[in-house]
């Protein structure tokens, strides 16, 4: 029989049924989108490097009125690519669909074909979000600059274009893929594990995939209804956020970050995931406190619905409401203290090997408590009152993301790398690529604390003339990060074009305990035609 | 309170290794941003000094912890390094320490519940006041209106960057704000100054009410403070007492478009004298021009 023959050439790409084709070609499409997410927040650093606004309309040849507009543009693009088409694509779509199956030891998804869908609605989402800032938003201007939350009623009468409308369409598309890849990750993970793989006994990176794909279901329909109502306001007259209409600005954004507050679980609970194992491995031991690990996940991903209006203490909530909210969130850090000490227990008494995987996953693990920290003083509305939309809200969540998920990524790159391609990474240049970017992220981002203590608000494209200082140091970290990616770059070219593959197939040794490590490397196009057993 | 001067000495510390001096702290004169500063302005009220000794306390618990957290891990990576100790145990579980790692966060927590919530309460509860002055967030400006005097109602727009390199521009809009004020006015900063300000008295409780004539904005004050939206549909209510007279400066913390940096909030404080003339002087010009979102 032919019929499951491998396919070569673009129908083994375009028609792909095969969760490890799949998973690469999300990686890819992850990496281009993030270096135009990347880029877009350079722009943005070398517009801010000095005060007043001359970097974008020199390097862009446009007014400086119209330079202000495309600098919010800049911060919606940024903030939707990250999230939508970087972080998400490259943790869900990309390690999730190529090691989920390998870790549970099944042949591939649950529904192969669909998955072939998920991926592909992709790029059409992302080509939407790119024209809509070629398009008119606001009057007289092209893109969309209301911020990547979108807050009516700047999303509907501040853009009168067609701008809107087409992220609108574009977050549609995309929140349509993420469904249908959360529903392939449950329906998967509840079906077709191994024998003898209990769900006690699976490997945290499918615990954290399982929890984010229940998070995707049940938030994103949220968002999507909630920017249908905008079409709709925009569009057909109705009146949901419009006060003349009897509609409520307010609504809006209880809608949005009861979906938005998840989706920031749904971007770290994967790397957490990651990070769990990469631990464990170049630990030699088996992860502390595994049972306590997956319950804290899903106690964050349970939480993560409760705590939505702290992203809202300024709008003019009752304060009992405020009280609330307040409470609930800082219960958050409770299952987050427990994953940062069992991390670090897992360490203790370990035999600790310091590859470039590792450098990763220990600077995610001090980074994230960084952020975490400063989520705790967010969360108390009294001291947010002088925080709310200042840089320091902008450090806080860089750390957790841009230091969290993103080392997650690239801690999880080079974990897997050999496994994916069957090629080695270069160590020197690794190591060299971790340590600039470790201390580019944070000269962009710890001197942002200072300004937002000191009262800069955020999405600002110029600023008082005090504030200079630190914004310098920021946009020169910048540089030095962008030298850290483009080494990043050099070293994924060096090892997948000029390396042989001589990678074993558990290149990680005996602390590398999970089901893809007893495969080759690369894994052969159809694995587990024999299910494994698990004791 | 020594804690909170350790605290502010190791700021300083910091900031000295920065290469600054500790302007940023020692600086209590103005209350407004400092280059290379590293703290919350500093407060010019009792709202925005609560909200100081909460975040003093917030920083050493924050710091704490994250030292904590640091050492171990340093301590772990080089104790149980592959060469130190090159056979790994196999511990994974320890019910006592993994009870004690969700326990004391949760004593912290409640600590620093404890005094948040009645910080929140009053902060937001707003209290008797003397009189109201509503705000409306324009694109991209911001109107003053008060309808316990009469109805004076003015805008205030922020000063073109073009006013601090002409000179002479500069002195026309100083000669306009000190009209305007009834004394003396300067310009302080670019960005930060307004062509005319929201006056209000010393020692005096005002009550804000804020509502947006299009989209949302957000008014703040960090010296008193207070930061609360501006939503077009709805008038938010917060309050403030300034303790001495002074120029007071905030930016819009809500983005609003294109000029969202450019509606900056600029509160002069005077004795209630001072307040009482200006009244009076206000009212022949301004008063019940009614051309808020609200009207009257």
């Amino acid at each position: 029989m032919a019929a499951h023959g491998n396919p070569t050439g673009w129908r083994r790409w375009v028609y792909s049924t095969n969760h490890k084709d799949i998973g690469v070609m999300y990686l890819w499409f992850a990496f281009i989108a993030g270096m135009i997410g990347f880029g877009m927040s350079g722009l943005m650093r070398m517009e801010l490097a000095e005060p007043g606004v001359q970097f974008l309309p020199s390097f862009l040849g446009i007014t400086e009125d119209h330079a202000r507009h495309m600098f919010n543009v800049l911060t919606t693009g940024h903030g939707l690519i990250m999230v939508f088409f970087m972080v998400m694509p490259a943790l869900i779509g990309g390690f999730g669909n190529y090691f989920v199956p390998l870790m549970i030891g099944a042949p591939d998804m649950a529904f192969p074909r669909m998955n072939n869908v998920s991926f592909w609605l992709m790029p059409p989402a992302f080509i939407l979000l790119l024209l809509s800032t070629m398009v008119e938003g606001a009057a007289g201007m092209n893109g969309f600059g209301g911020g990547w939350t979108a807050y009516a009623p700047l999303s509907t009468i501040g853009h009168p274009g067609p701008s809107m409308d087409l992220a609108i369409f574009s977050l549609h598309v995309a929140g349509a893929s993420s469904i249908m890849g959360a529903i392939n990750y449950i329906t998967t993970i509840f079906n077709m594990r191994a024998p003898g793989m209990t769900i006690h006994k699976m490997p945290l990176f499918a615990w954290s995939i399982l929890i984010t794909a229940f998070l995707l279901v049940l938030s994103l329909p949220v968002l999507a209804g909630a920017i249908t109502m905008l079409l709709t306001d925009r569009n057909f007259g109705t009146t949901f956020y419009n006060p003349a209409g009897g509609g409520d600005p307010i609504l809006y954004q209880h809608l949005f970050w009861f979906f938005g507050h998840p989706e920031v679980y749904i971007m770290i609970l994967p790397a957490f995931g990651i990070v769990s194992h990469i631990v464990s491995t170049f630990s030699k031991k088996p992860i502390f406190g595994y049972l306590g690990m997956a319950y804290a996940m899903a106690a964050i991903g349970f939480i993560g619905f409760v705590v939505w209006a702290h992203h809202m203490y300024t709008v003019g909530l009752d304060v009992d409401t405020k009280a609330y909210f307040v409470a609930a969130t800082m219960v958050i850090a409770v299952p987050t203290g427990v994953k940062i000490f069992s991390w670090i227990a897992t360490m203790w008494g370990g035999s600790i090997k310091f590859e470039v995987p590792m450098l990763y996953a220990i600077a995610f693990i001090l980074l994230f408590t960084v952020g975490g920290v400063t989520g705790v003083v967010l969360s108390n509305a009294g001291a947010d009152i002088v925080l709310h939309d200042t840089y320091y809200v902008v450090a806080h969540f860089h750390y957790v993301l841009s230091l969290g998920a993103v080392f997650g990524i690239f801690a999880g790159m080079y974990y897997w790398i050999g496994k994916m391609s069957g090629k080695q990474y270069p160590q020197f240049l690794s190591k060299l690529q971790f340590w600039i970017t470790f201390i580019g992220v944070n000269t962009i981002f710890f001197p942002q604390h200072f300004l937002g203590l000191q009262g800069m608000p955020r999405r600002y494209v110029d600023y008082p003339d005090a504030f200079a200082y630190y914004n310098k140091i920021s946009s020169i970290g910048y540089e030095i990060t962008a030298v850290g990616v483009l080494l990043f770059i050099v070293v994924m070219a060096k090892t997948l074009f000029f390396t042989k593959k001589t990678v074993a197939d558990n290149q990680w040794g005996e602390g590398a305990t999970t089901l893809e490590w007893t495969l080759s490397s690369p894994p052969p196009f159809h694995q587990f035609n024999e299910l494994p057993h698990i004791k | 309170m020594i804690v909170k001067r350790l605290f502010a000495g190791i700021v300083a510390a910091v900031a000295a290794a920065f290469g600054f001096a500790a302007t940023a702290l020692a600086d209590a004169a103005e209350h407004m941003p400092v280059d290379g500063g590293h703290w919350l302005v500093p407060a010019a009220n009792e709202q925005a000094q609560r909200i100081d000794d909460f975040h003093i306390m917030l920083m050493w618990i924050i710091t704490v912890i994250t030292i904590f957290v640091f050492v171990l891990m340093f301590w772990v990576m080089f104790r149980y390094r592959a060469k130190a100790n090159p056979v790994p145990s196999k511990t994974s579980h320890n019910t006592i320490i993994e009870f004690v790692w969700t326990v004391v966060p949760i004593l912290i927590l409640v600590v620093i519940g404890f005094t948040s919530l009645p910080l929140l309460y009053y902060q937001d509860v707003v209290p008797e006041t003397e009189f109201a002055v509503r705000v409306t967030g324009n694109q991209w400006n911001w109107t003053y209106s008060y309808p316990d005097h009469d109805g004076i109602e003015f805008t205030s727009v922020v000063v073109p960057d073009s006013a601090f390199v002409n000179a002479s521009e500069r002195a026309e809009y100083e000669a306009a704000l000190t009209g305007f004020l009834g004394k003396p006015a300067k310009l302080n900063a670019r960005l930060l100054d307004a062509d005319t300000r929201l006056v209000v008295p010393a020692n005096t409780k005002v009550k804000v009410q804020l509502t947006a004539s299009d989209v949302i904005h957000a008014w703040t004050v960090p010296a008193f403070g207070v930061k609360l939206d501006a939503v077009p549909g709805r008038l938010n209510e917060t309050w403030f007492e300034a303790d001495k007279p002074g120029t007071y400066y905030g930016q819009c913390s809500e983005l609003c478009g294109k000029d969202h940096a450019f509606m900056p909030i600029v509160v002069e404080v005077m004795t209630k004298e001072d307040f009482a003339k200006w009244v009076e002087h206000a009212k022949a010009e301004y008063a019940d021009a009614g051309t808020t979102a609200l009207g009257r």
